[in-house]
């Protein structure tokens, strides 16, 4: 496969477009079933279902809460889960306390929202206390064992498991919600219609509109993370560093300094994540587990160590959390745990990702 | 191989064997494994139910599904985190197919059909992880096979049909037949002894069989084996399945022992404790699982009062765990049978030059 298409996936300069027509021309069955779903969900998403319709696939407004939670999850799963994969294919560590990192976050968020009583100052504490906590592991443990993958993994398990109960200790077993700030309580309306009354009166979506802001600072960071790393020469160096980082370090590039960094953004991303998290759903004991198998997930269904990866991953399995959990509500995880197995069967590499 | 028969000696404390009939050679070249096989089978005269339960019965079994992961990290190099999952589910189906609390799930089949049907269920699901996680190598591993456990525990909180849910399975009966109550304490504790000692001598008989060497082979140079013309994926593949059947037998004994089973009992942090037991006591000799099993099993014991006795919070085990790992990982990436084998050379080594 690589061989063949491999073209198509390292050209960059050559731009995008070209690319995707180069893709399509390969592709040409693929790309009829793509967008033929595309326009289906679009249909699904703005037409008024029609009378039988509703029978078989239950209430519209129900389907679209589930698309647009599952959508917003989304770009949680992806706060989360490029960090993740950034630090796994910068530096092959698999940092098995990405998600004690996400609840350490969701706690100095809470309180430094506590303690100020702005929502949006805890992002910054958050980003740097497990900045700092990244920075951290990665300078004083895993720069000695570089190149021991499996030692690594190792120590960052022991770490999560010392983090947790360090986490019990100060801050107790139970949930900690964290507030939506009154500037973005309350739904909003979407141009959406959810149903017609007998009136003829069309209903529109409410929507809460802290989800919505989240989801936009989601992709607002994830394409400002595709232009630093494809525009800016701190970006060519992580690229050049996941492609070959033992050539990078030949080169004279200081790379010690950029796994710091790397790590720290990563760690700090995570933190970030962890306010979102404590705001849709909540801050408590076991969410650790929860983000943490979220981004192994996410991260294998999209390719590891690609951030493009990481944002389609997060996409699916958001969408497959809550599609499942309002069609399936004994197997929702069965299904994302399937579209793993379907991945792994087929594309062992992930989606995006490349051999 | 002679090389590795030293290393091995080395490892069980046993000297040079002295020039005598070939069973006197046998017997004190395995004089350690023998003496120790000799405790075991005597263990119930001296010890109370309390030990011979909580203590040595729960070294055995947890001992065991650490054992198949120590069989495939150790020598196939693949640290597979679904062992503990595939004894979870070999333990569920026993719960499902055989007789619990729950008639309204529970077949109530006899153990004669709800055993076999269960190991092979569970053997199935371990071949399968070990199919989807052998495609792709080294660390990747890991990630599958938490991800796949981490998946089954939520499967098992949210699914109520099969798995009941948040409550699982209780009052789940070792079977009587040959007019032994396998349920009570002494049958039940040589029972796990019987397969803990077979599970070891199988995987001990496996790493020195042709398969076994392959597989280290595969371990060691997987491209080089590809091109000698092994199938890799294929010894991978069939070490999962090795595995798996000893998991799932150690899952069976641990419903029976434990007479419940919920999700809690394959949750992420147990999962993840198998792994912490097998790195501890070793990847390098079917031993160490059980070493670390029962350094696991004494710290879970008494630690709780050890840290009360000693001023400190006795809710702070879980940390005491960490801590014990992060140290092994950091300075005895072999683990404790890391440590007594390089203590054992350094003593031969001042052994021999007093001699000198």
């Amino acid at each position: 496969m690589t061989t063949a298409f491999g073209d198509d996936g390292r050209i960059h300069g050559a731009g995008r477009g070209d690319a995707v027509g180069r893709w399509v021309g390969h592709h040409p069955i693929w790309s009829l079933i793509i967008a033929v779903v595309v326009i289906f969900l679009l249909w699904l998403v703005f037409a008024p279902w029609p009378a039988g319709f509703e029978d078989v696939f239950g209430k519209k407004l129900i389907f679209i809460n589930a698309l647009f939670n599952g959508i917003t999850l989304g770009g949680l799963y992806f706060l989360v889960a490029t960090g993740f994969t950034l630090i796994f294919g910068l530096m092959r560590n698999v940092n098995l306390a990405h998600g004690s990192l996400y609840l350490f976050g969701g706690y100095m968020g809470y309180e430094a929202g506590e303690w100020t009583g702005s929502w949006l100052f805890g992002y910054v504490v958050a980003f740097i206390c497990c900045a700092i906590v990244g920075m951290a592991m990665q300078f004083f443990i895993f720069r000695r064992m570089e190149g021991q993958d499996l030692r690594q993994t190792l120590v960052t398990l022991g770490l999560s498991i010392i983090f947790s109960d360090l986490m019990v200790w100060i801050w107790g077993g139970n949930a900690i919600q964290i507030d939506t700030p009154d500037y973005l309580e309350g739904p909003v309306p979407m141009p959406i219609v959810v149903a017609v009354k007998s009136s003829g009166e069309a209903v529109l979506l409410y929507y809460p509109l802290v989800r919505l802001v989240i989801f936009a600072a989601a992709v607002l960071i994830g394409i400002a993370m595709w232009l630093a790393l494809n525009r800016t020469r701190v970006g060519v160096m992580i690229r050049a560093g996941v492609d070959d980082r033992d050539m990078l370090s030949v080169l004279g590039y200081r790379v010690q300094l950029l796994f710091i960094a790397v790590f720290a953004f990563g760690a700090g991303l995570a933190g970030m994540a962890g306010i979102v998290g404590g705001t849709f759903q909540s801050v408590s004991l076991g969410e650790d587990s929860h983000f943490l198998l979220a981004s192994l997930v996410v991260v294998i269904v999209g390719g590891m160590g690609s951030i493009p990866g990481a944002a389609l991953g997060a996409l699916i399995i958001g969408l497959s959390e809550q599609i499942g959990t309002v069609y399936f509500q004994n197997y929702s995880t069965v299904l994302s745990f399937l579209i793993m197995v379907i991945v792994l069967a087929l594309r062992p590499q992930g989606l995006l990702g490349r051999r | 191989m002679a090389l590795v028969q030293t290393s091995k000696d080395g490892a069980l404390g046993v000297g040079t064997a002295e020039r005598s009939g070939p069973f006197a050679q046998w017997v004190s070249r395995h004089a350690a494994i023998l003496l120790l096989g000799l405790f075991m089978v005597l263990f119930p005269i001296i010890a109370n139910d309390f030990f011979l339960r909580q203590i040595a019965g729960w070294t055995m079994i947890l001992g065991m599904i650490a054992l198949s992961l120590m069989f495939l990290a150790g020598y196939g190099g693949m640290v597979s985190l679904v062992q503990m999952t595939v004894a979870g589910l070999a333990g569920y189906m026993i719960a499902v197919l055989g007789v619990s609390s729950l008639p309204k799930v529970s077949l109530f089949w006899p153990w004669w059909a709800a055993v076999p049907l269960a190991i092979i269920i569970a053997v199935a699901f371990g071949t399968l992880a070990g199919a989807l996680s052998a495609r792709t190598e080294g660390i990747y591993t890991i990630m599958i096979t938490l991800a796949l456990a981490t998946s089954f525990f939520y499967l098992t909180l949210q699914n109520w049909p099969i798995f009941n849910g948040f409550n699982g399975f209780t009052t789940i009966p070792a079977p009587n037949f040959l007019g032994v109550k396998w349920g009570d304490p002494v049958p039940l504790y040589y029972m796990i002894l019987f397969f803990a000692a077979l599970s070891y001598a199988a995987v001990l008989y496996v790493s020195r069989a042709p398969f076994g060497l392959a597989l280290q082979g595969v371990r060691d140079n997987p491209r080089r084996m590809e091109a000698i013309g092994y199938n890799v994926t294929a010894h991978r593949v069939a070490a999962y399945a090795f595995a798996a059947l000893i998991a799932a037998i150690g899952g069976i004994l641990l419903v029976w022992q434990n007479n419940q089973i919920s999700p809690f009992s394959v949750g992420v942090d147990v999962v993840i404790n198998i792994l912490i037991i097998a790195v501890v006591g070793g990847l390098g000799h079917p031993i160490g699982p059980f070493i670390g099993a029962l350094i696991y099993v004494i710290l879970r014991t008494f630690a709780l009062d050890a840290l009360v006795a000693v001023g400190l919070d006795g809710r702070r085990f879980q940390m005491l765990i960490g801590l014990g790992f992060l140290i092994i990982v950091l300075f005895s990436p072999d683990g404790v049978i890391g440590l007594w084998r390089r203590w054992t050379t350094r003593m031969r080594a001042i052994d021999g030059s007093q001699r000198r």
